[in-house]
């Protein structure tokens, strides 16, 4: 053990900082669940790409720059301390990029992944069902294969990103027969196919975060398919998945939250009308993002080291889900009175970003398996408790 | 930046785990209660045979010459396994402070503790009471803000009976005329860093005990039949363990790098070693709330091993610093002006 960083990781903490403070958009981007906001976001991906900082962990070759995932924590940390936009594009490059390395064909990976990379194309994610939340194996949405070409009617929901996204990914029932996780075949779709229509669904702020995709026999070919047929289901849980989980959400993010929130109780101390409890609460912040933070390096060093990601990874997304939204709610209850306002509203001063932020949170323990399903897993696989 | 133990860490973890849960059983805890010291001397042979005594003491007066991160995973099976013996306190807290304070009381002591001839035991005035003083050869002990080293003839013990019955404790009276081997600045350092290899010596011997009534917990879920079926198959059930699990997860790292801070001597050893207490109590504390509860009756009797653990776990809470004490620490550090917090500030 040597927590200490090398030479190489602090030039490159260096670099990226250096390069940070160079090309930041002048003034903050529009949220990218406005159309505007997307188009801005997506222009900023391009910029990335020209530094090849789009996704550090991924080969040269492919604009990245083959970083481990030590380098790539450093990375989150100096992007999100620089107050960096949102990136529009995580579903591609974080979810479905590392899937296509280890599944994809030469070709598929020729054809999507440098248009990942630069932002040309934004993935939706589309996995879920009106009647497949929690319960993900009960995919119902057909893609019926005829020929060299599959034709899929059904309907997905809750798809990140998916109003302004050029392409959609997703499990689909390819065995009319099958049952389960049985049956179930991976294919990319481009959402400006005929047959697709895209409901908008507004999110909590009002705005389109998420849609349902409405599949009319939508025919696509064959090779946008990953993996056999058939095998959907475990190119979706693949070993891939589980370094996904831990890289959806960085340290990082919630050390920044949690600074802040810091902040925000030092400029409200003095006040009389404070609950004695939000101290204790910021303190507790504070210590559980650096938990999280130090947990994660752990895991990255034992990765790096050629062990494995196991189901103990479950805790994970409990864990940074729960944390935070217990700042944010820490960070309402200091507020009080202004928390509710919206921060055009003229008595709103100081509120910052908080309500969108704390909003935001109140999705963290659904999304991604609900944490109701992550101790399940815990409590059976991890810690081997009887299923029945 | 690595953040793994290495084979050899790991080898003389699971070696000392196999030795312990071979020794130290709960037929062997339950016997010692029965004692008059409580403790084992035929055990402590053993200890020494194995080098446990030694592994902080310097490979010159013939110990290992390890360090707090050599030692942080074998604290962490000594409280798996809720060991009566004052092994973590000797080797993680006296056997440092003894090395700090040099001179000729180390050079008479630590090859005698080395060899297991002799036991040392560091208390601070601050907690109330010593555990183990009565079989301390040499007591180094913090009151007033000077350091004495005691031995049996120098002081007055007054048993505590704690509601662990593995505990024992004592409040110590200084014989008059004995003078202080340490005071002043130099003597204020040294019982900082006490407290915090004191501080992470109840952390990593909590998370061996959260580990174990997990496991307790665990297997007495799957034989307990409710309803016709196994009560940990219950979501109810299936995650009061999963919250211990979650605590548990994100505990180790925090001490496993307070270990190394304090092993390296660190800037930032203090918040650390406060840090590390802190999560570490609190997930043997829920793995306490939790276990009992699943445990239904069972875990509110004095015949089922689990208590055994938990009051270990309840009192490691509470000495050593308590929450209050490390939450203020923690608190000097983020509300102050210098305190660096946010990303990229963990590795200072």
């Amino acid at each position: 053990m040597n927590l200490e960083y090398t030479a190489k990781q602090k030039a490159f903490r260096e670099e990226i900082r250096d390069w940070l403070a160079a090309n930041l958009p002048a003034k903050p981007l529009k949220t990218y669940d406005t159309e505007e906001g997307f188009q801005e976001h997506r222009a900023w991906e391009a910029v990335l790409h020209k530094g090849r900082w789009t996704m550090v962990t991924w080969p040269q070759e492919l604009g990245g720059r083959g970083s481990d995932l030590i380098e790539w924590l450093i990375f989150e940390e100096e992007y999100y301390r620089a107050g960096a936009p949102k990136r529009v594009n995580m579903n591609g490059i974080c979810l479905l990029g590392p899937t296509l390395m280890e599944y994809g064909t030469e070709e598929q990976k020729a054809r999507i992944l440098p248009r990942m990379a630069t932002g040309e194309e934004i993935w939706a994610q589309a996995w879920s069902e009106p009647n497949a939340g929690s319960d993900m194996a009960a995919i119902r949405t057909k893609a019926e294969r005829q020929g060299d070409k599959y034709i899929i009617n059904g309907q997905k929901i809750w798809s990140t990103r998916a109003v302004w996204a050029d392409w959609c990914f997703g499990i689909f029932r390819t065995d009319p027969n099958s049952e389960r996780h049985h049956g179930l075949t991976f294919i990319l779709v481009p959402l400006n196919t005929p047959g697709i229509t895209v409901r908008p669904i507004p999110q909590l702020d009002g705005l389109p975060g998420f849609a349902e995709i409405f599949f009319d026999n939508v025919e696509v070919p064959v090779e946008n398919r990953l993996g056999d047929e058939g095998a959907g289901w475990s190119v979706a849980m693949s070993t891939a998945g589980f370094e996904r989980g831990l890289m959806l959400r960085a340290p990082a993010r919630f050390q920044e939250t949690a600074r802040r929130l810091v902040e925000l109780y030092q400029a409200n101390c003095h006040r009389a009308d404070l609950d004695p409890a939000v101290k204790d609460a910021v303190i507790r912040a504070y210590l559980d993002a650096e938990s999280y933070c130090l947990t994660t390096y752990q895991t990255a060093s034992r990765l790096l080291k050629g062990g494995k990601i196991g189901p103990e990874s479950s805790t994970n997304k409990i864990f940074w889900s729960e944390l935070d939204q217990s700042m944010c709610a820490t960070a309402m209850s200091i507020l009080g009175a202004r928390a509710e306002l919206l921060p055009h509203a003229p008595a709103a001063e100081g509120v910052g970003s908080w309500l969108d932020d704390f909003l935001f949170a109140q999705s963290g323990p659904i999304y991604a398996g609900s944490n109701e399903i992550q101790r399940n897993i815990i409590a059976e696989r991890m810690l081997g408790m009887p299923r029945k | 930046m690595d953040f793994t133990f290495t084979e050899d860490q790991l080898l003389f973890q699971e070696s000392v785990r196999d030795f312990l849960l071979n020794e130290v059983s709960t037929e062997h805890i339950r016997k010692s209660w029965e004692t008059e010291t409580g403790r084992d001397n035929r055990l402590w042979q053993q200890f020494a045979e194995l080098g446990l005594t030694g592994i902080t003491v310097p490979e010159e007066a013939g110990g290992l010459g390890m360090n707090e991160l050599d030692f942080v995973l074998l604290a962490r099976e000594c409280g798996y396994v809720a060991l009566p013996e004052p092994l973590v306190n000797a080797v993680l807290v006296a056997v440092p402070l003894l090395r700090e304070l040099g001179g000729n009381l180390a050079a008479e002591w630590l090859p005698q503790v080395a060899a297991g001839e002799v036991k040392v035991v560091a208390g601070l005035e601050q907690n109330l009471v010593v555990e183990d003083a009565h079989v301390a050869d040499l007591l180094l002990y913090a009151q007033g803000g000077a350091i004495y080293a005691l031995t049996q003839d120098q002081m007055r013990l007054t048993y505590n009976e704690s509601i662990d019955p593995s505990r024992r404790l004592f409040t110590v009276t200084i014989a008059e005329g004995v003078e202080p081997l340490l005071a002043g600045e130099a003597a204020a350092s040294l019982i900082e860093r006490t407290l915090n290899r004191g501080a992470l010596a109840c952390a990593a011997q909590a998370l061996g005990l959260a580990q174990r009534m997990i496991d307790l917990s665990v297997v007495y879920t799957t034989d307990r039949q409710q309803f016709g079926k196994p009560i940990g198959s219950f979501q109810a059930v299936k995650h009061l363990m999963a919250n211990v699990a979650v605590a548990l997860e994100y505990a180790k790292a925090p001490v496993y790098r307070a270990a190394f801070a304090l092993a390296h001597d660190k800037e930032m050893t203090s918040l650390a070693c406060s840090h590390a207490k802190l999560v570490a109590c609190e997930a043997a504390v829920l793995a306490a709330k939790n276990g009992i509860q699943v445990h239904g009756a069972m875990g509110y009797t004095w015949e089922l091993d689990l208590h055994i653990f938990m009051k270990k776990a309840w009192a490691l809470a509470n000495t050593w610093g308590d929450a209050a004490f490390h939450k203020s620490r923690v608190a000097d550090y983020i509300f102050s002006q210098g305190g660096a917090v946010g990303a990229g500030a963990t590795f200072v």
